[in-house]
């Protein structure tokens, strides 16, 4: 497994790229410790530093740590584990970048994760590469009509690139279309997933290189949703020309497309190569590092994205 | 050993006897008020006059500060008003962006290294007539040295382009609503809010906690309440590291510390459960002079930041609603295992939304847990309307209310915030105790100066800065002020069968003034001269600290 000891550097200025940083947002109970939870247990030697708010609820096996320091965890594999209480600015200075791939922020039940992009955007080390919001499938119609959390739910919301509705298994499938038809008219923009016990593909969320981009086949349970590969698709796809890389950017990122997750490298109408990676309704552009082929990997919807319906809007623009 | 104290009047409190002449105490307790042969009866004793030619009243209670304020005084005052500092200088409000630079350059010249870091608090550049102080003001006084001034409210710094430069900032390109940009692209200077302020200001001196005391600023802060007539005060927000409760139970027991401090554990950054849990256990560390086991809350943010949840018609000026600093089911589980747990709990609200909040949330928990004598309090409730009151009667909540506010910021609400009629009825003391609320008010300190008699000014005259006064019908009398900083806020901090009036089997603890304010004219209830304090039967001297 690939572990290297030092930051990535451009390729262009040599200078470390800014550390990829995962917003995890969304109400109480919505299931943002339960994905910190999965996204530490399947971090396959990707080095993750964690923030949570307070160590509260997050259920670390014993087995993994390897030893805490004040308000920080270090585990067996590299991962850490930091509650920023009410500092989290002061918690990512603090942070040694030179072991960590990725970061992700878990943020409190009532913050407004587009608060933290925007404080985020401050630090030149840091770069938002995507901010999900979970939904608790069972209370988030009660949650979205209350009258003092309608407007932070709403904000919530909007601040998506990617909404995962949680918990689908504990809701009818009346109540499970209520809530696709809210968000499709209130969101519309936005990428939506169906998931349950917060388990989102580490595929879809983490950006820094070594990750494969591959979903796991997972065994049928007894209800069919919320598995792995009878959910979502994977494909690539071949680049041979040049394109208007942002014009393709922002048909993918799209949310009528099915596309939830594109990581690739693709010419530019100069010839120039380019990194373009895509979570939800973000993308981004960076220089790519020398000598990679161009081709892009991508994770979609089953039932919405198409392989061939991609290649054809990619050709089209 | 009894020490009968003698005073041109008393003034106690106790509505029995509201005055008297004599008091006597022993082993800091008073064993009784009233007249000289009245307390001969009690046998034995030493007739003490130094205070013959002074008045007593009960030593004040400050019911929200903040200890921090003595460290704060080692950073360079920049405010528009005059504030007396722990020693006793009074700095000269500073009334033009001119006069910031000179005092900071006063302050430059001391410093012989050209790169040393110089911070400064408690600018408030609304007062001026440019409105925003930029780092080109700032760097008139050095481009070699970074320079971070805190605003009076804490929640905006002002920079210099060193300062900027060391954080990495002084570049185009940046898009953030928290860093204002100027015409040529760069940022100003100006930083809003805590996450913008900290990567800059630590590189112009502001250490990372800059909301907990230190030893030597927690001196100071004794120093500063003796000047102000206070004998116990909280520090209401605080995170209570076991480092920083060492310092606290080391310095408070000191012979010559004179004051009592109640630290409330903030909520901020830990589960309801662990919460409660380390309140629990700084309980056991409580000592006379330093009480720990209590809970403070933060609900909403701040009117003038537009922060705070208000309800409709929402800001005058058109701004979108604040933000919730706890998820109202963490309030509740809060709420829930304070009262199972006898712990108290005082919130922050400053919006009505965020009162709402707390009244609901409070009925609710005390429908599972029934709880008599809590004594749950709102702090600032600056929008409280009677119709709040009035449920907040009926659970048993009591206030403590922000007065200070109408003549800092009062015409700042006027104009822009929450607009006239809304303005006029901030801070509703009277409207409080109409409906029975338990009232206290308060300074927030280092937000606005600590002095209860200031605050009780406020309360009573309702003076804006601009001297207009704002809401006639929502003043109290100097009595009911008086017994807001005294009684009144004892109640709200469960220590009213100790302190807070001047009766036998209470602790020793006056205020020592040179003005009977229950006789000067109201208007200069601010103005009365304060000798110092007697804490616990200990005399403390402003003049000699």
């Amino acid at each position: 497994m690939p572990m290297h000891s030092k930051r990535s550097l451009d390729s262009v200025n040599g200078k470390p790229l800014p550390c990829p940083v995962t917003i995890v947002g969304g109400y109480l109970g919505s299931g943002k410790t339960t994905l910190i939870n999965h996204l530490l247990s399947q971090a396959d030697g990707s080095r993750l530093a964690i923030l949570v708010n307070d160590f509260g609820e997050l259920a670390i096996d014993a087995q993994l740590i390897e030893g805490q320091e004040g308000d920080v965890i270090s585990l067996s594999g590299g991962c850490v584990c930091c509650s920023y209480g009410n500092d989290l600015t002061g918690a990512l200075l603090q942070l040694n970048l030179d072991v960590v791939d990725q970061v992700v922020i878990e943020s409190s039940g009532v913050a407004l994760p587009g608060a933290i992009s925007g404080s985020l955007s401050l630090l030149s080390e840091y770069v938002v590469s995507s901010i999900v919001v979970l939904i608790d499938a069972s209370t988030i119609q009660r949650h979205a009509k209350d009258k003092y959390l309608a407007d932070t739910i709403e904000r919530q919301l909007a601040s998506a690139d990617l909404i995962a509705i949680n918990k689908v298994d504990l809701i009818s499938d009346e109540q499970q279309w209520e809530i696709s038809d809210w968000l499709k008219q209130d969101y519309a923009s936005l990428s939506v997933i169906e998931v349950q016990e917060s388990k989102i593909p580490k595929s879809l969320l983490l950006i820094a290189s070594q990750h494969s981009m591959s979903v796991k086949e997972t065994t049928k349970g007894p209800s069919d949703r919320g598995h792995d590969a009878s959910i979502y698709c994977t494909f690539s796809l071949n680049l041979p020309a040049e394109y208007d890389i942002a014009g393709i950017a922002c048909k993918l990122a799209g949310a009528d497309n099915g596309l939830l997750r594109v990581k690739g490298f693709i010419k530019d109408l100069n010839g120039a190569v380019h990194t373009l990676q895509m979570v939800g309704s973000r993308w981004s552009v960076d220089t790519a590092p020398e000598g990679v082929s161009c081709g892009l990997m991508c994770i979609g919807l089953k039932d919405l994205c198409d392989e061939e319906q991609i290649n054809k809007l990619i050709e089209s623009n | 050993m009894i020490t009968i104290y003698a005073a041109k009047k008393i003034l106690t409190m106790n509505p029995a006897r509201p005055t008297v002449t004599h008091v006597a105490v022993r082993d800091g307790l008073i064993i009784g008020a009233g007249s000289l042969a009245e307390l001969e009866g009690f046998g034995e004793h030493t007739l003490n006059d130094q205070f013959a030619d002074k008045i007593i009243m009960p030593g004040m209670v400050e019911g929200h500060s903040h200890a921090v304020e003595g460290k704060w005084w080692k950073y360079v005052y920049c405010g528009y008003f005059d504030r007396m500092d722990p020693h006793g200088k009074v700095w000269p409000g500073l009334r033009s962006i001119d006069e910031v630079v000179e005092r900071l350059k006063e302050q430059d010249a001391k410093l012989t290294d050209p790169d040393e870091p110089m911070a400064g608090w408690s600018i408030d550049p609304i007062y001026y007539p440019e409105k925003r102080v930029t780092r080109h003001d700032l760097d008139r006084v050095s481009t070699t040295r970074p320079i971070g001034i805190m605003h009076a409210s804490g929640h905006i710094m002002n920079t210099n382009s060193r300062a900027l430069e060391l954080a990495g900032f002084l570049r185009t390109g940046i898009e953030n609503e928290g860093m204002p940009l100027g015409e040529d692209g760069l940022p100003t200077g100006e930083l809003r809010g805590p996450d913008i302020m900290m990567p800059v200001g630590n590189h112009a001196g502001f250490d990372g906690n800059l909301f907990d005391f230190d030893e030597e600023g927690l001196v100071d802060f004794g120093k500063l309440c003796v000047r102000k007539g206070v004998t116990t005060a909280t520090d209401l927000a605080a995170k209570l590291a076991d480092e920083v409760v060492d310092v606290g139970v080391r310095v408070t027991a000191r012979d010559d510390f004179p004051l009592r401090l109640m630290p409330f554990r903030f909520h901020h950054g830990l589960t309801p459960n662990e919460l409660l849990e380390h309140v629990l256990q700084l309980k056991e560390h409580s000592t006379d002079r330093f009480r720990l086991g209590r809970i403070k809350i933060v609900a909403d943010g701040s009117i003038q930041g537009f922060t705070a949840r208000i309800k409709a018609p929402g800001y005058y000026n058109g701004a979108p609603n604040g933000l919730w600093y706890i998820a109202p089911d963490q309030m509740l589980s809060i709420y829930q295992l304070a009262l199972q747990h006898n712990i108290q709990v005082h919130t922050h609200t400053n919006g009505d939304e965020a009162t709402d909040l707390a009244i609901d949330t409070l009925e609710t928990a005390l429908k599972t847990h029934p709880t008599v004598n809590h004594r749950f309090t709102i702090q600032h409730g600056q929008l409280i309307n009677a119709a709040q009151f009035k449920r907040m009667s009926v659970l048993g909540f009591c206030v403590n209310h922000f007065a200070n506010h109408h003549f800092y910021w009062g015409d700042e609400h006027y104009h822009l915030t929450v607009g006239p009629e809304r303005a006029e009825r901030m801070n509703p003391c009277r409207t409080a105790l109409d409906n029975g609320i338990p009232l206290a008010i308060h300074s927030d300190a280092p937000i606005t100066p600590i002095g209860p008699l200031f605050t009780a000014w406020c309360a009573v005259n309702r003076l804006t800065s601009s001297g207009r006064t704002q809401g006639e019908y929502e003043k109290i009398s100097v009595a009911e002020a008086l017994y807001a900083i005294t009684i009144g806020a004892a109640y709200t901090l469960q220590l009213d069968d100790e302190i807070g009036s001047i009766e036998a089997g209470k602790r020793a603890d006056f205020a020592i003034l040179e003005d009977d304010p229950t006789a000067i004219d109201p208007v200069k209830l601010k103005d009365v001269r304060i000798w110092g304090t007697v804490q616990d039967g200990r005399v403390f001297d402003a003049n000699a600290l």
